[in-house]
């Protein structure tokens, strides 16, 4: 395995309450490969997506412990800026959820809260970041209307511009197409293969099939353990667990 | 399956009962209102202040209430957004949601609320001797701004908790920080509902008499400073009333309804503009 460690998980614990949500994870995302992280639903797939970019911080009786490392920046110490540390991610969610202002606004909104004032480059950087998504030519005659009449698939790629639009170095993807319409789910999916040249891309998804066809490196958890981890193709053809062989095989969901 | 189709038809009879009823006593308020009222509204009502005998049956109106009414309602409810739109934030943006320090703020709110309006006019009298101010329109200001202020802090809070959790996640999760967060994204998303708490807590404001019989006085002047003392259309109404003569009563109903009318056109004001704001908040 000759790959290069981007999100280094250690000893990752998290409790909500009396409940404890992930059991002592060990784990290395690779730099610049698509990660799917499956497993069945309450498993902590999305605990451990959102412990990267510190969104659980706001959950009411969260206890975390252990080390997440980007960049050797240890992201769960509480005297890390958290601006900044989200700023380096980009997060897809489940429902696509635009900012209630324009599509042109809704790319300009990560730049303008961090200091980019100058029209011209904002402009640019819309742009830019809309064909990125695939979504220019759709939008480009109509980027003062309100973001919120776009379709459902159009929403998720434009909160996927949104997100690329701070630069960010890593892309998080919480179930990004389980609301989409397949033609949709494949633009997206698409749009990812694309952005693995430049980004480490972490998704949760429950979709098998998906995983198969984007994921580089896969990441098996189980009722907040973490079972097995290892490129895609190894823990879809040659599981080292029964639970995995078992999940692959539809027998456990 | 007898048993429940009754069942079924006893409620939606009692629903309908009480929807009439709401209706009807709705109704009748306001044909009250402009059957003993309208005869005596005239254009002085509106444009003058009261002349010498007014009370009496003489000539001259009631402007000193309207304008009164006016600068203490929107002064009141204006010192009220300074507080409540922080309070509703802090509530539902800066606090983990639902905690045990959230829940006891919305509780005492909830008491505030049912808190009498007379009680919030003797408590804002006792400061007032306290620092020795006299009856004055920012006497009156203050003290319906704490009577409004709960109310509208509930209402302001109930639409920014409807605001999806993930819609904020979202903007934190482009590093924006929670006071961004909740003036750029939480603010905008729901601000149609946040100008209806306004409208409603401006509305009560505007109609209260209780809270202002000793802060904010009574006089026939329209005040030209905030320590003067200030006319109100409820207390207008209410001398009006006690007079026993006709003239002087069906005045009061015509004030009645001018305040009907200004509130009203406040509302259908705020409506408009609301809509014109709402083409951005997402569904």
């Amino acid at each position: 395995m000759d790959y290069q460690t981007h999100i280094s998980v250690q000893n990752l614990n998290v409790h909500y309450g009396n409940q404890q949500v992930l059991k002592n994870i060990t784990l290395n995302i690779p730099d610049r490969k698509i990660t799917a992280i499956i497993g069945p639903s309450g498993c902590g797939k999305t605990t451990l997506l959102k412990s990267f970019n510190r969104l659980i911080d706001s959950v009411e009786g969260v206890k975390v412990s252990g080390q997440v490392l980007v960049d050797d920046e240890n992201i769960l110490d509480p005297k890390t800026e958290v601006t900044h540390i989200r700023k380096k991610m980009g997060l897809l969610l489940q429902k696509p959820y635009p900012l209630p202002m324009s599509i042109y606004d809704n790319v300009a909104y990560g730049p303008r809260i961090h200091g980019m004032k100058d029209k011209k480059r904002l402009d640019e950087i819309v742009e830019r970041f809309l064909k990125k998504a695939s979504l220019w030519d759709e939008v480009k005659e109509r980027l003062s209307q309100p973001a919120s009449m776009l379709s459902v698939g159009q929403q998720q790629r434009l909160c996927l511009a949104r997100g690329l639009a701070v630069e960010p170095e890593i892309i998080l993807g919480d179930e990004p197409t389980s609301a989409l319409d397949p033609q949709s789910s494949q633009r997206i999916e698409h749009a990812f293969i694309e952005l693995k040249q430049d980004y480490t891309i972490v998704i949760v998804t429950h979709i098998l099939r998906q995983a198969r066809r984007m994921a580089d490196y896969v990441v098996f958890l189980y009722l907040g353990e973490l079972i097995e981890h290892g490129p895609a193709w190894d823990i879809f053809n040659n599981p080292k667990q029964a639970l995995t062989r078992e999940y692959i095989k539809g027998l456990i969901s | 399956m007898e048993r429940r189709n009754i069942e079924e038809k006893i409620f939606k009879g009692l629903m309908l009962i009480s929807t009439v009823v709401i209706l009807s006593s709705l109704i009748l308020i306001l044909l009250t209102v402009l059957v003993k009222g309208f005869p005596y509204l005239s254009l002085a009502m509106v444009t003058q202040v009261p002349q010498g005998g007014y009370y009496l049956g003489k000539g001259g109106g009631i402007l000193n209430a309207i304008v009164g009414s006016m600068y203490l309602a929107g002064g009141a409810t204006f010192l009220a957004i300074l507080f409540s739109l922080p309070v509703a934030l802090y509530l539902n943006v800066y606090s983990k949601s639902d905690s045990k320090f959230v829940s006891a703020c919305r509780f005492a709110f909830d008491v505030l609320c049912g808190v009498p309006s007379i009680v919030y006019g003797a408590f804002g009298f006792t400061i007032m001797i306290f620092f020795g101010m006299r009856a004055s329109l920012l006497g009156g200001i203050i003290a319906i701004a704490m009577l409004i202020m709960p109310m509208m802090i509930r209402s302001m809070d109930e639409v920014i908790r409807l605001v999806p959790r993930e819609l904020m996640d979202a903007s934190y999760a482009l590093g924006a920080n929670r006071w961004e967060t909740a003036l750029k994204v939480v603010a905008r998303q729901s601000l149609p509902g946040i100008l209806t708490s306004i409208l409603i807590a401006f509305g009560r404001g505007i109609g209260d008499a209780a809270a202002v019989i000793f802060t904010a006085g009574f006089t026939d002047a329209i005040p030209t400073s905030l320590l003067r003392p200030v006319a109100t259309l409820p207390l207008a109404i209410f001398f009006q009333l006690g007079v026993p003569i006709p003239e002087v009563q069906g005045r009061a109903y015509a004030s009645a309804l001018i305040l009907t009318i200004l509130i009203l056109i406040i509302s259908l004001a705020a409506r408009l503009l609301s809509k014109k704001l709402t083409r951005h908040v997402v569904k």
